[in-house]
């Protein structure tokens, strides 16, 4: 076991960032924090460094309590949101910094330095100032200064969160081929549920300062421990249905009551997947047009109105589109295959569930 | 090819700003203007100051400047900026530091303190240091008793002086520590850097330019300053006589040569120091002219890289 949290708290005055969390991350492991922005999963990432103090609780790092280990002894990496680089070193000199501190013998730390720069693809940048580099580039040195004392934790907070799109996507794939390369234990911050997926070997879900959910990417996915979870991972449709004459029903649709009476309201999720859609009207039990195609790369998502006017979102093959003949305007027949019961009584129906950090539309359809 | 897309997009921009531009005539009387003003306000009793000094030859102008009393007084000068200038470091460091980068009850009264000597008088400074420190002041049984002297004495100029000259240095860092933020210095620790080391390999680095930019302001000033220094010193010729006051008591005993000369070695040092900013200034800005055009020449090298891969 590489770190261990247990019960950490951290209060701010009177608000509370984070409440009473446990988790544990192992050797090698290459963890996510995920949630919305003030989650409170930054917060729990400075406790691991030492930069913040928990407000109850004690941190393990490899067996040893260190509440009171001042930062600079914890052995960890960090790496900043704004990289943090500094502005009046080299690229070389950022990367030697802590070796520096750490007083290692000046050719052992040249090796080191020369090593690091080779393996980020950094050659040739040694003498730059980070105001003469890319943002790519700035990160892949934050992230070699952060390595070369070889911390035994990696931390690092919304890595990907000042570089745009096309980069980020190249940054991840090349995060996870490094931390397969290194080793090292490694946690990261992130808002973004469709990084935290592709990345992570687990994903720690943070909501409000609780933890709501830690488990494989797959495991959050399929089996969400709660409305939250499978809200904010993926795409989902969400329904308020109220059960009448032993169905729950909202307009058009209907789903088994599960024993609820009548006048209960239980709230159905079900991912675009499980939404089959046909061109052949008499297949299939619900009727609806297309109104809309988005197009994703090989998969498409496909936003069908209900005569009533209800909104629900499939997904479909490019090929299999192709094969049926759809396209917008037309008349399909749809089913639901398999759904969730989210909430089931009133109090959990309470607006507050309303989930102000729906995901972007296009987030999670690839998964 | 790129050269003439480049062209091309200059000269859109040329025509696109005329569009803002004043009349001729309204720029070419603003420029007159502030011209005009600074020859007859600056320029000529500068070159006046100069050529009063040597009016009465190179011996009488060399004389002023050498003879006991007025050494006294250059020296008495640069010991005063030797004092002020650390104080002033140390004390904008921290007030800068503490302001920047925590947050705690009274900042913006301490923000209002460090303005202070801006808005009151030199005068009234002066007067405050002699009601504490004077024969009649709070201090001044206490300070005859133990045989201290600070009123008509180096460590009352002195004192004044600091006082004059607190807000320049940390007037120049706040912002820039501000900006700066305090991302660097826990990149820092968590590297392993202690305090000390934090504050001297990455602190200091990054508001150097500030803090340089601040220093010869305070000099400048200390070695300048005639208000307060005139209250608390006494004006004791060859003891607690500072350059500004010697210009002064020349001037008022007729020797206008001699005032003259002092007053050019005082101009002069505001000269060199005018030059020293100027050359700093434009260190700065050339370092980041390079930046830009590294960071140009690199994205105009992807964006060929990008086209010729599309092509």
């Amino acid at each position: 076991m590489s770190i261990e949290l247990k019960g950490i708290s951290k209060k701010f005055g009177e608000v509370t960032a984070v409440n009473s969390v446990n988790f544990s991350v192992n050797d090698g492991e290459l963890v996510g924090l995920l949630g919305p922005s003030g989650g409170g999963k930054t917060t729990v990432l400075r406790m691991i460094a030492g930069l913040e103090l928990p407000t109850e609780g004690d941190i393990f790092i490899r067996g040893q309590r260190v509440n009171d280990v001042p930062v600079q002894q914890r052995n960890i990496g960090f790496v900043f949101q704004s990289y943090a680089l500094f502005k009046n070193m080299s690229v070389f000199k950022n990367i030697a910094f802590g070796l520096k501190i750490k007083k290692w013998k000046k050719a052992d730390a040249e090796t080191r330095v020369a090593e690091l720069i080779q393996l980020f693809g950094l050659s040739g940048l040694e003498k730059r100032f980070p105001h003469q580099l890319s943002g790519g580039q700035r990160q892949r040195v934050a992230i070699a200064r952060a390595l070369a004392p070889k911390p035994s934790v990696l931390l690092l907070d919304e890595p990907f969160g000042a570089v745009d799109a096309k980069i980020r996507q190249e940054l991840r794939e090349w995060l996870v081929t490094l931390h397969h390369d290194l080793n090292v234990t490694t946690i990261f911050v992130t808002h973004d549920q469709e990084e935290a997926m592709e990345v992570s070997n687990r994903i720690v879900i943070f909501s409000k300062g609780n933890l709501e959910q830690i488990g494989t990417p797959r495991e959050v996915y399929e089996q969400p421990a709660n409305e939250f979870v499978a809200r904010f991972v993926g795409v989902m449709n969400v329904l308020d249905t109220e059960v009448r004459g032993g169905v729950a029903r909202l307009n058009e649709l209907q789903f088994p009551s599960n024993g609820h009476a009548d006048g209960a309201r239980l709230r159905i999720g079900f991912r675009p997947y499980a939404v089959q859609v046909s061109n052949d009207l008499s297949l299939l039990p619900y009727r609806a047009v297309l109104r809309h195609t988005f197009f994703l790369g090989i998969l498409l998502r496909l936003e069908l109105e209900l005569p009533s006017g209800l909104i629900v979102r499939s997904r479909m093959t490019k090929e299999e589109y192709a094969q049926q003949g759809l396209e917008d305007g037309r008349e399909v027949s749809f089913q639901i295959k398999n759904y969730r019961v989210l909430a089931s009584d009133a109090a959990a129906l309470a607006p507050e569930l309303e989930l102000q950090y729906q995901p972007p539309p296009t987030m999670g359809e690839n998964i | 090819m790129a050269g003439i897309t480049k062209r091309q997009f200059t000269a859109g921009r040329t025509k696109s700003q005329r569009g803002t531009e004043e009349s001729p005539l309204a720029k070419w009387t603003l420029i007159s203007i502030a011209m005009l003003f600074c020859v007859v306000f600056l320029l000529l009793p500068l070159v006046n100051v100069f050529a009063q000094a040597f009016s009465k030859g190179w011996d009488v102008y060399w004389n002023a400047l050498t003879n006991p009393a007025a050494w006294s007084a250059i020296k008495l000068t640069l010991l005063v900026a030797v004092f002020c200038v650390p104080l002033n470091v140390i004390f904008g460091l921290a007030a800068a530091w503490a302001i920047a980068k925590f947050e705690f009850r009274g900042k913006t009264l301490l923000i209002t303190l460090i303005d202070l000597p801006f808005s009151v008088s030199p005068i009234v400074a002066g007067l405050m240091f002699i009601v504490l420190f004077g024969l009649q002041g709070f201090f001044g049984e206490w300070l005859r008793d133990h045989d201290l002297k600070i009123i008509f004495a180096v460590p009352g100029i002195v004192l004044a002086t600091v006082f004059i000259t607190f807000p320049f240095v940390a007037r120049e860092l706040i912002p820039v520590m501000q900006a700066t933020g305090t991302d660097q210095e826990q990149a820092a620790l968590t590297l392993g850097a202690n305090g000390w080391q934090t504050f001297w390999h990455v602190t200091l680095p990054s508001v150097k330019w500030g803090l340089v930019y601040g220093v010869i302001l305070c000099n400048a000033r200390a070695m300048g300053e005639y208000g307060a220094v005139r209250v608390v010193s006494g004006n004791i010729a060859g003891k607690t006589q500072t350059m500004p006051l010697r210009v002064e008591s020349l001037n008022d005993e007729f020797q206008g040569a001699a005032a003259f000369a002092v007053a050019s070695l005082l101009a002069l040092l505001a000269l060199v120091t005018l030059a020293f900013k100027t050359f700093l200034e434009w260190r700065q800005h050339r370092e980041f002219e390079l930046a830009q055009q590294a960071s140009v020449s690199e994205s105009g090298e992807t964006q060929f890289i990008a086209k010729g891969k599309s092509e």
